[in-house]
């Protein structure tokens, strides 16, 4: 059974139908990616699957509950995080405190201290600045923070919107190895990226978006010999 | 260079320096005439400090309400008066009971303490109410829909305690423990019973509020609220469940801050929320509305101000009954904070912030 399923998703904003009929899956311990063009209808797709957009029809099932009907908040306790697009760390609060806020709902302070004591293995950038205020930070460390932010809810799945956006290539390239050591450590990940290039070599599978529908699903390796994918979103001629 | 300077500078720019100056101007002259004239004693100075702190110290307590909610809705609960209002009202017959019954003059602290708690739940009750029944409909709704809502509200709580208690004032009974003056060692001045407990009560309920703000996880998750409800909600934050904690809070420490009103006045009015609801939303505004530091620092600044000013400034330029001139005075002040630091004492600058 798949981890994550999505079928046949349909998110309206106000009038505007924004996603056409999204059917996806996310196996445990996978990598997948979603890749397409701004308004596509990527971070409409990990919204709906956080609870921030209600479908107005289909199904999102997790682990084959559905939870399509849930608050945000609720669907955090489910074992699904995300880390947003354009980072939204809480500027005000510290680092620390940041990811004490992405532990909210658990209780179990052990298990809290070991995650962060992870966070700051995997972020060593964030363990230096622990006690800096979230906004004075960079973009990158903002990133990074906004991962290990998620990371700290201890998630089955984590959904990562952007990673790469506003970064440098070489912090680019850091992040991306994170992602592929946090999965290595067993935690399935569905990352929307602009970056195809990026997102396909770390992906094992992938979908491509377009204008509110999937316009093809396949591994990551036949997407990136695709004729279409290379033209329209590898830069190819 | 002169000249780029000057096409930098706009005429209203210049006009409004010219009118700040003018104010700085008046205030260095009345001071000085004020002080050199002899009039008063430094014991008068303390007296008016010591009132100052008092007064400003329940306005703080209101103002927390205005501002924690401002922070998480970015609106302004006009109503926040009336349920400052409401909890000494109805703590008010709690106190006659107790009085007639004896027992107010044999436990005037136990019954103090009483009377507290249960205007805290009422005030609390009603902004909670307020929260469930007239704003949290309205939630998505364009962010004047909420305040004219909120307006609304107050005149219909406070023609409802007209209409349930009558128009007249109720005098809140004395506690014989509280009349006259705790001298200051070793000097001639002292501060009055009343004035202590307040300022002693009030500070002590603005320690626990900042801890629980700066230190608790709830506090933190109100914090994260305010600044991203989204991302908040992503990190597992029931943010109803935040902002209902937000108008209890409010709402217990805007009940708190009546009874020490109605210990200071000794008096509660369908209509007294009006002026220091108006004058802690003033205060809020002045230390950065948003920012609970700023919202204690603008209202001790305010109370001070306020009680210090009609003496030390307008008796000096020769103005009769200086004292009837203190709440104009507080509203000149907010008016001078709007124009020279629109953001108030501690506030961010909100657009930079939304960028």
């Amino acid at each position: 059974m798949a981890l994550l399923e999505l079928q046949d998703i349909h998110t309206y904003y106000g009038a505007i139908h924004a996603l056409k009929g999204i059917s996806i899956h996310v196996d445990e311990g996978e990598i997948v990616t979603l890749i397409g063009a701004n308004g596509a209808g990527k971070s409409t797709t990990l919204n709906t699957i956080c609870g921030l957009q209600h479908p107005r029809s289909g199904s999102v099932t997790l682990k084959g509950e559905s939870i399509q009907h849930l608050p945000a908040h609720e669907i955090v306790t489910r074992g699904v995080a995300q880390a947003p697009e354009g980072r939204r760390v809480f500027g005000r609060l510290n680092v620390t405190e940041n990811l004490e806020m992405g532990a909210f709902v658990r209780v179990d302070k052990d298990g809290i201290k070991r995650d962060m004591e992870r966070v700051f293995t995997l972020f060593p950038r964030l363990k230096e600045r622990a006690k800096q205020v979230a906004g004075t930070l960079s973009g990158g460390e903002q990133q990074m923070l906004a991962i290990g932010r998620a990371l700290m809810a201890s998630p089955r799945l984590l959904l990562l919107d952007e990673p790469s956006m506003g970064l440098a290539p070489i912090l680019v390239e850091a992040i991306f190895d994170t992602i592929t050591e946090i999965n290595a450590q067993g935690t399935t990940v569905l990352l929307v990226e602009q970056n195809a290039l990026i997102a396909l070599s770390v992906a094992s599978r992938g979908y491509v978006m377009e204008t509110g529908s999937i316009r093809l699903a396949d591994t990551a390796e036949a997407l990136r010999n695709n004729e279409m994918v290379r033209r329209v979103y590898l830069g190819e001629t | 260079m002169l000249r780029r300077l000057l096409r930098r500078v706009s005429g209203t720019t210049v006009f409004m320096w010219l009118i700040g100056i003018a104010m700085l101007v008046v205030v260095v002259w009345g001071v000085y005439a004020t002080l050199s004239s002899g009039r008063y004693k430094a014991s008068d100075w303390i007296d008016l400090t010591v009132y100052g702190i008092a007064q400003g110290s329940v306005y703080a307590l209101i103002a927390l309400g205005y501002t924690l909610v401002y922070g998480i809705l970015r609106m302004i609960n006009f109503a926040h008066s009336e349920v400052f209002m409401s909890g000494p009202f109805i703590g008010y017959f709690v106190a006659m009971a107790l009085s007639q019954s004896g027992f107010f003059n044999r436990q005037p602290f136990v019954s103090l303490i009483i009377v507290l708690l249960v205007a805290m739940t009422v005030s609390t009750t009603i902004a909670v109410l307020l929260e469930r029944i007239a704003y949290r409909p309205l939630r998505r709704a364009p962010r004047l829909v909420p305040l004219i809502t909120a307006i609304g509200a107050s005149y219909f709580l406070q023609y409802t305690f007209l209409g349930l208690f009558g128009s007249g004032i109720k005098g809140y009974p004395e506690v014989a423990q509280l009349k006259g003056y705790w001298p200051f060692p070793g000097t001639s001045s002292g501060i009055l019973r009343t004035q202590a407990v307040v300022i002693v009560s009030a500070f002590v309920m603005l320690a626990i509020l900042y801890v629980f703000v700066q230190r608790t996880k709830t506090g933190k998750a109100m914090q994260a609220v305010s600044e991203d409800k989204d991302a908040a909600a992503l990190m597992g934050i029931d943010v109803d469940r935040i902002i209902v904690i937000t108008f209890v809070v409010g709402g217990a420490l805007a009940g708190a801050a009546g009874v020490l009103y109605a210990l200071l006045f000794k008096q509660v009015k369908f209509d007294m929320g009006f002026l220091p609801g108006i004058k802690a939303f003033t205060a809020a505004v002045l230390g950065g509305i948003g920012n609970v530091n700023g919202a204690m620092l603008g209202s001790l600044f305010l109370g001070i101000s306020e009680s210090l000013f009609p003496n030390l400034v307008l008796d000096g330029l020769g103005l009769p009954a200086p004292y009837q001139l203190k709440d104009a005075l507080a509203f000149i002040m907010l008016v001078a904070v709007l124009i020279f630091r629109p953001t108030g004492i501690l506030g961010e600058r909100l657009a930079v912030k939304k960028a």
